[in-house]
């Protein structure tokens, strides 16, 4: 018995794949080539598939019009600084839970993973009055401020580096290197795949968020590009269709370069952790 | 949600160290160990308690508080009002009704999405070769996408008119209805979205635990005459409940929380039959309710935790 059944008597399983392909895959070809449409040809019955007269108009009234650049500054500037924040910080304490002992860390340890679980909607309100106390309402750092670190960011480096071998770091230990050389100089270079996988994961989480960002951005300065389409999308642009799909197109399409570039630390990250 | 990769703590290893070393006073090293465990981990853990842990506590209090959004410079002066805000959310007509609307989302679209990612898995797991990554991949290309972006994209195919959606309806002689413009018809619209969104997801899992499954069992029931069905509900699935426990219980907790296709689809209508729990609590919050908003966030958060406690207890425990 082989098991590698022959392409031929598969057929139909590609077939059926293939429609399923079509399927997902077409929204994402509808909003791209209705970004290019006028709005009459846009709201023709029934619909074109190709651009009669192609255009770029919606998307240069995306950023004149409406001041998409700067939100997508903001969106990136959010991103990195939360990746990197994030990146930092949690391969540290990764580090320190699993190699170095210390008092409070399992006290630590336990208060992190009980918060593992706990969702967005239930901080919101409380995060808001901090932030509104702070006087970070409608401000960049009030909307990365709360997500400079994360629980899940510690629990995925904490696993990755107990897979390391202690050994080395008993080796450097006997160098005489002290522990934080030994955390930058040996565990460090090591964290390669794991910086990778949380750094893409944190940086899509960030880039996608929308609920908290909703809550603080308040003027047209501080909308990250979500925040800024889903108001355009409900204001009074919303039959604007042509502006919506180059509106969606700006929000998807950096991130889906990155996921094509990155795509199998992406399918590793899920497989691995579960989450999104 | 630690549980399937959680192997017993580091200290395992430490201990034996430990045992040689601490009884004596304290060895040099281990001060040195100490002060860096300290310095490596106050960071975190200063914006960890600030802006995770002390929130979660105190949206416990606000819950049993009145406070309003004219209250924001004074949150700890306001009235303690016990579980009035508990008792109010019970009597009232609009949370019950997204509460429905949550449950409706929940029950019908966890199993559908799970149903489909586990026939891509299976599908993709069985013989095909070739193009498997490129399957893979462009299934999993709506999971990286912004919600709100994907929501406006669905609500310009769903457009009873003009939309992709009815028009290929049309080809094959059905008269689409006014998807988002339906109390009957808005909810299945989202379902489906949430659906095409997030099976992806489930599918790598699934993907990943069906690598666990020996291809020997599945030869020595070949022999036995057991066809490919048969093999499937009494080979791979048993062997699959962990992923499938797993699975079922991120999604849902996914699918519990549900918000922005709602807000940026239908805002929550018509009439509010898609009006949901989260969308619910973040109304009550913009309308300056926050001690209701954090009580309601709160019950979300137990009807979570009691969803992720009875998939434990239905999928885990048949075991022999």
């Amino acid at each position: 018995m082989t098991r590698e059944t022959s392409f031929r008597s598969r057929w139909w399983l590609y077939l059926l794949l293939t429609i399923a392909l079509i399927v997902v895959i077409t929204p994402f070809v509808w909003m791209v080539l209705g970004s290019v449409k006028t709005n009459a040809e846009l709201r023709q019955v029934p619909p074109t598939w190709l651009p009669e007269h192609p255009t770029l108009d919606n998307y240069t009234s995306l950023f004149s019009r409406l001041s998409f650049g700067r939100y997508f500054f903001n969106s990136t500037l959010v991103a990195v600084v939360v990746t990197a924040s994030n990146l930092i910080f949690c391969s540290m304490v990764g580090y320190a839970l699993v190699m170095l002992n210390f008092r409070g860390k399992k006290v630590i340890f336990g208060l992190i993973i009980g918060t593992l679980m706990i969702p967005g909607v239930v901080t919101f309100v409380p995060l808001f009055v901090l932030v509104a106390n702070l006087g970070l309402v409608d401000t960049l750092p009030g909307l990365f401020l709360p997500f400079l670190v994360a629980p899940f960011g510690v629990f995925l480096m904490r696993q990755f580096i107990m897979s390391l071998p202690r050994d080395l770091v008993e080796a450097a230990r006997i160098d005489g290197a002290g522990e934080l050389a030994i955390f930058g100089r040996v565990i460090l270079p090591l964290l390669g795949p794991a910086m990778a996988t949380l750094g893409i994961l944190t940086f899509l989480g960030s880039w996608n968020n929308f609920l908290w960002p909703l809550v603080v951005a308040q003027t047209e300065n501080t909308y990250t590009l979500p925040v800024a389409l889903a108001l355009v999308s409900t204001g009074q642009n919303q039959t604007e269709y042509g502006l919506l799909m180059a509106g969606a197109t700006v929000v998807v399409l950096p991130v889906l370069i990155v996921f094509l570039l990155f795509q199998k630390r992406f399918i590793q990250g899920i497989a691995t952790t579960g989450m999104k | 949600m630690a549980a399937p990769t959680t192997t017993p703590p580091s200290q395992q290893g430490r201990g034996k160290h430990k045992a040689t070393s601490s009884r004596s006073s304290r060895p040099p090293g281990a001060v040195r160990e100490e002060r860096a465990g300290w310095i490596l981990t106050l960071p975190f853990l200063l914006l960890f308690l600030v802006f995770t842990a002390w929130p979660v506590v105190q949206s416990v209090f606000f819950s049993f508080t009145d406070i309003h959004n004219r209250d924001l410079r004074t949150p700890f002066a306001v009235n303690f009002v016990a579980f009035d805000q508990y008792t109010k959310a019970f009597a009232d007509p609009q949370f019950q009704h997204a509460a429905f609307n949550t449950a409706y989302f929940v029950v019908v679209g966890v199993p559908l999405t799970m149903a489909i990612a586990l026939a891509a898995a299976v599908v993709l797991n069985s013989g095909i070769s070739k193009f498997r990554s490129v399957f893979r991949l462009g299934f999993y290309t709506p999971v990286i996408t912004s919600i709100v972006a994907v929501a406006v994209v669905w609500r310009f195919l769903l457009n009873p008119e003009s939309g992709l959606v009815n028009t290929v309806l049309a080809w094959v002689g059905i008269d689409g209805p006014n998807w988002l413009g339906s109390t009957t018809w808005a909810m299945p619209s989202l379902i489906a979205m949430a659906t095409w969104r997030n099976f992806g997801t489930a599918m790598i899992i699934f993907l990943a635990g069906l690598q666990a499954v020996p291809i020997m069992l599945h030869e020595a029931a070949a022999i036995d005459g057991a066809n490919a069905w048969q093999r499937f509900v009494n080979v791979t699935l048993p062997i699959l409940r962990p992923t499938i426990l797993f699975v079922s219980v991120t999604t849902a907790i996914g699918y519990l929380q549900f918000f922005e296709e709602p807000f940026v689809m239908t805002q929550g209508g018509p009439l509010d039959s898609t009006l949901s729990a989260s969308m619910y609590t973040y109304q009550q919050f913009s309308f300056g309710n926050y001690g209701y908003a954090a009580a309601l966030s709160y019950l979300i958060f137990v009807v979570i935790v009691i969803v992720t406690v009875v998939q434990f207890r239905f999928l885990s425990e048949r075991e022999d």
